[in-house]
């Protein structure tokens, strides 16, 4: 008998219990349903909820324990008591109906712990984060001291198989990676960052609403492609064309240069920049544009010297928050930037970031307890860090500004 | 407007001194600058979307042109005679001995016979390379369903290999030096043959939506990809959706504002914005080191992007449970219904489109995130077409980042349709939110 089996015949007594229920209760009243405390299939779902409940959690937790244990999914037995436990609870709620019994107060409180559970499960994904990032990342500092981590200058991080093999030990010094990461998402914030303002200053200070109707879903669908593909174009069209221009000009351009993945990353995030401005530009009190006018300014020297001073704190905000999306994206880099940890400055090189690494050390198989793959959970936590603080610092500029107009 | 300012305020000193006449001057000469910047500020917003909409236009096009030859391929018509000897020569029709018998031989012989003139095993080997190396299991699937074939001879319409079919479709220039190209002199001259025969066709590429990976081009298809991303989309709807909704109701409906549930707004809000790796690498942790559930499994990438999606469900729920007027409350509390029966019977009905059409929203972020699936091995290399839920399986982006480091030519026209096939769920996905925004939007 497989668990699947076990799960239809617990889902069926279930069911069975809330058609007993129901009727034990019509059944106590005589069918006069105003009688009962509470409307007659509150009574059942008190019944199915004693039977499926803690027979369903039972099962999960044998199933969880047997397989850490490695004595695998519950046997005859198990199911056995599994079941019985099912009926036993099948039949204790049903001897408890009577008309008086508050069945919807009961039934109310449980659906409420459910609903609690599951919006607390956001904070359990967070700690399950923290957790399993910090736990694995200090396993890594075990082997590899922090200090040469966040300031080393070398990032080759091949282990070797054997021990006295040359080279065998790998250097894990992550500020290569650091600076290939800011470099691409200081391209990327130098494309978006100008076209995004301009077209949301355009959008919502100059455009007619016909203009806004088609290029505002047309911004939309910019952010609505799949990263992968933005990776592809990348790799297909924008860095051949860099070569490509490269050559005309006699100059060396990589054929994973860090200005072709900057510049596509650019464009994966002009719709959030310009989204997010939008927001903060429209936010701002009509009064001051008015007066403004009124004094004799023109409608540029009002967005200059008035509308952008006053929605500044807000722009900040949203520019910090499009970088750390580009610190955090992964596919545009793992595609179009290379794999080697360079230290340079020339954007037509070839540049590694932190999250191109996270994917390379994790992919294929590889066993947990070597210093490789747990250099990942360790770098993890520094893209986690930085993005998080970019995060808060930019969601509370922004509260504090819309407060500020309210 | 402190240039406009300054401006005055010369003028008024200059006023006491030249009259009104040199201020008007001033302004009007100010005017005319200031109405060119004020031109040439429009004119950086405009470039500003006109960007946009060209980075747009060029993505577009750029795949779509790549696209279309992938939608296409080449077939060569062949008489194959299903010959009993090779077949099945004991007459046992049992299905091992069809499965292995020399099907190879079969297209080979069929194939040579074309070509009377070629002797010699190296022109041979370079001849038997015009037609894809999986014909033989073509051949062998046929059989295998119809094993009435044997003795009989059919005309077969056998894919031609990547490189040739890519020199058909133009892809490969013939004025290339040989040596830089895939298809020899040689190849190119039974091609011609070929084609003045009559034998080669171009038909719609079945097997790209057919097949499973394949590392020969002209086998390859996405039908693993779209299963496993069907069955990883199943998993992320089955969890995101009831928790999603039974979070915004909790949050918009019962909660207390207290320390709690402010601490679980900040969280959604932040795990909103978390790099989608990161979610990867927690599902590396915990989902497979930890509860030891199956490495490139649907199940284990469902429950990863369900994590990630799971805040904009919530997100969007919120807003659309905050949509609908108190008034519909009041009036079930009035009628004496308990707090989760005014919600269920009631509010979460009239706020279903909304919430409906962020699942869609979110469901379609899932369906096109690559990052997080790599860190959980849904980047095998998976031939079969995946069944469930814990068979080893890839989804449609990944299967698009795999290919689009192979280095067969033939792949980068595929791999551009596997993009256009993507987009397109996405678009219709989309439409479809937009739909039931528009249909079921009430406003009070």
């Amino acid at each position: 008998m497989s668990s699947s089996v076990l799960l239809l015949v617990l889902a069926g007594l279930t069911v069975v219990g809330f058609y007993l229920g129901r009727s034990r209760a019509l059944a106590s009243v005589g069918g006069k349903v105003r009688d009962l405390h509470s409307l007659p299939g509150y009574y059942g779902y008190a019944v199915a909820l004693w039977c499926g409940v803690p027979s369903f959690a039972v099962f999960v937790l044998w199933s969880i324990i047997g397989a850490k244990t490695g004595h695998g999914a519950p046997g005859y037995a198990g199911f056995a008591v599994i079941i019985a436990l099912a009926v036993a609870g099948l039949a204790y709620a049903h001897r408890q109906i009577r008309p008086d019994m508050k069945a919807r107060d009961g039934v109310e409180r449980v659906v409420r712990i459910v609903l609690i559970t599951c919006s607390a499960i956001a904070i359990l994904t967070t700690v399950g984060i923290i957790l399993s990032l910090i736990f694995e990342s200090f396993r890594f500092f075990e082997k590899v001291s922090p200090i040469e981590f966040l300031f080393g200058l070398e990032w080759s991080p091949q282990t070797a198989l054997r021990a006295d093999q040359v080279g065998s030990s790998g250097r894990f010094g992550a500020v290569p990676l650091f600076a290939g990461t800011m470099m691409i998402s200081l391209i990327a914030m130098m494309v978006a960052a100008p076209v995004g303002l301009l077209s949301a200053i355009y959008m919502s200070e100059y455009a007619g609403p016909k203009l806004r109707a088609t290029a505002k879903p047309i911004l939309e669908v910019l952010a609505g492609i799949p990263t992968v593909v933005y990776g592809f174009f990348a790799a297909l069209t924008m860095a051949p064309l860099f070569r490509g221009w490269g050559e005309q000009i006699g100059f060396e351009v990589a054929s994973e240069s860090a200005i072709a993945a900057g510049l596509v990353m650019g464009i994966m995030i002009i719709p959030f920049v310009s989204s997010l401005s939008d927001d903060v530009i429209s936010a701002v009190p009509q009064s001051l544009r008015e007066g403004s006018l009124g004094l004799g300014a023109t409608q540029s020297e009002t967005i200059r010297r008035v509308i952008l001073p006053a929605a500044l704190p807000g722009i900040v905000g949203s520019l910090l928050l499009a970088t750390s999306r580009a610190i955090g994206e992964t596919m545009i880099v793992v595609m179009a930037a290379g794999l080697a940890a360079n230290m340079t400055a020339n954007p037509f090189e070839a540049v590694t970031t932190v999250t191109v690494q996270i994917v390379t050390l994790l992919v294929g198989d590889q066993e947990f307890d070597s210093a490789k793959t747990l250099a990942a959970f360790a770098l993890g936590l520094v893209l986690f860090c930085v993005t998080l603080c970019l995060n808060i610092i930019a969601f509370s500029v922004v509260n504090k500004y819309r407060e500020q107009y309210e | 407007m402190s240039e406009t300012l300054a401006a005055t305020s010369d003028a008024t000193v200059l006023n006491g001194t030249s009259g009104m006449h040199t201020r008007t001057e001033k302004i009007a000469a100010g005017l005319k600058r200031r109405h060119a910047v004020e031109k040439r500020f429009r004119a950086y917003g405009l470039m500003g979307i006109g960007f946009a909409v060209a980075c747009v236009a060029l993505l577009f096009s750029t795949i779509i042109g790549n696209a279309l030859p992938g939608f296409k391929e080449t077939r060569i018509n062949l008489e194959i005679e299903f010959s009993k000897e090779i077949i099945d020569p004991e007459g046992s029709n049992d299905p091992n001995v069809i499965r292995g018998a020399d099907f190879r031989k079969i297209v080979r012989d069929s194939f040579f016979s074309l070509f009377p003139n070629v002797k010699g095993r190296r022109d041979r080997r370079e001849l038997a390379k015009i037609i894809s190396s999986g014909s033989s299991f073509i051949l062998r699937d046929m059989v295998m369903d119809d094993p009435s074939l044997i003795g009989t001879t059919q005309i077969v319409a056998l894919p031609l290999s990547a490189d040739l079919d890519q020199f058909y479709k133009g892809g490969i220039s013939g004025e290339v030096a040989e040596s830089d190209r895939r298809v020899s002199d040689k190849q190119i001259g039974w091609l011609r043959h070929l084609i003045a025969d009559k034998r080669l066709e171009s038909v719609f590429n079945m097997t790209l939506f057919s097949a499973g990976d394949s590392r020969e081009p002209e086998l390859a298809g996405i039908a693993g990809a779209i299963m496993g991303s069907f069955y990883t989309m199943i998993v992320t709807l089955a969890l995101s959706f009831p928790i999603g909704v039974a979070s915004a109701v909790y949050l918009e409906e019962f909660a207390p504002k207290n320390r709690w549930t402010q601490l679980i707004e900040v969280n959604i809000n932040n795990l909103a914005a978390v790099p989608s790796i990161v979610f990867g690498l927690l599902g590396l942790a915990v989902f497979l080191n930890f509860f030891d559930l199956p490495r490139s499994a649907p199940l284990v990438g469902g429950m990863v992007l369900a994590l990630m999606t799971l805040p904009t469900v919530i997100i969007a729920g919120r807003a659309a449970l905050k949509a609908v007027p108190p008034s519909i409350r009041e009036a079930a509390f009035g009628m004496g219904a308990s707090r989760w029966q005014t919600i269920v019977h009631h509010v979460l009905p009239l706020a279903m489109p909304g919430v409906l059409t962020g699942t869609i929203i979110g469901m379609a972020q899932a369906l096109g995130e690559t990052a997080p699936l790599l860190m959980i091995g849904m980047v095998a290399f998976v031939v079969d077409i995946p069944g469930g839920f814990t068979d080893s399986a890839t989804v449609m982006p990944v299967q698009i980042y795999l290919w689009s480091d192979a280095p067969e030519r033939a792949f980068i026209e595929r791999t551009a349709a596997a993009t256009l096939v993507l987009l397109g769920f996405l678009v219709m996905m989309n439409a479809l939110a937009v739909v039931l925004r528009k249909k079921f939007e009430r406003k009070w």
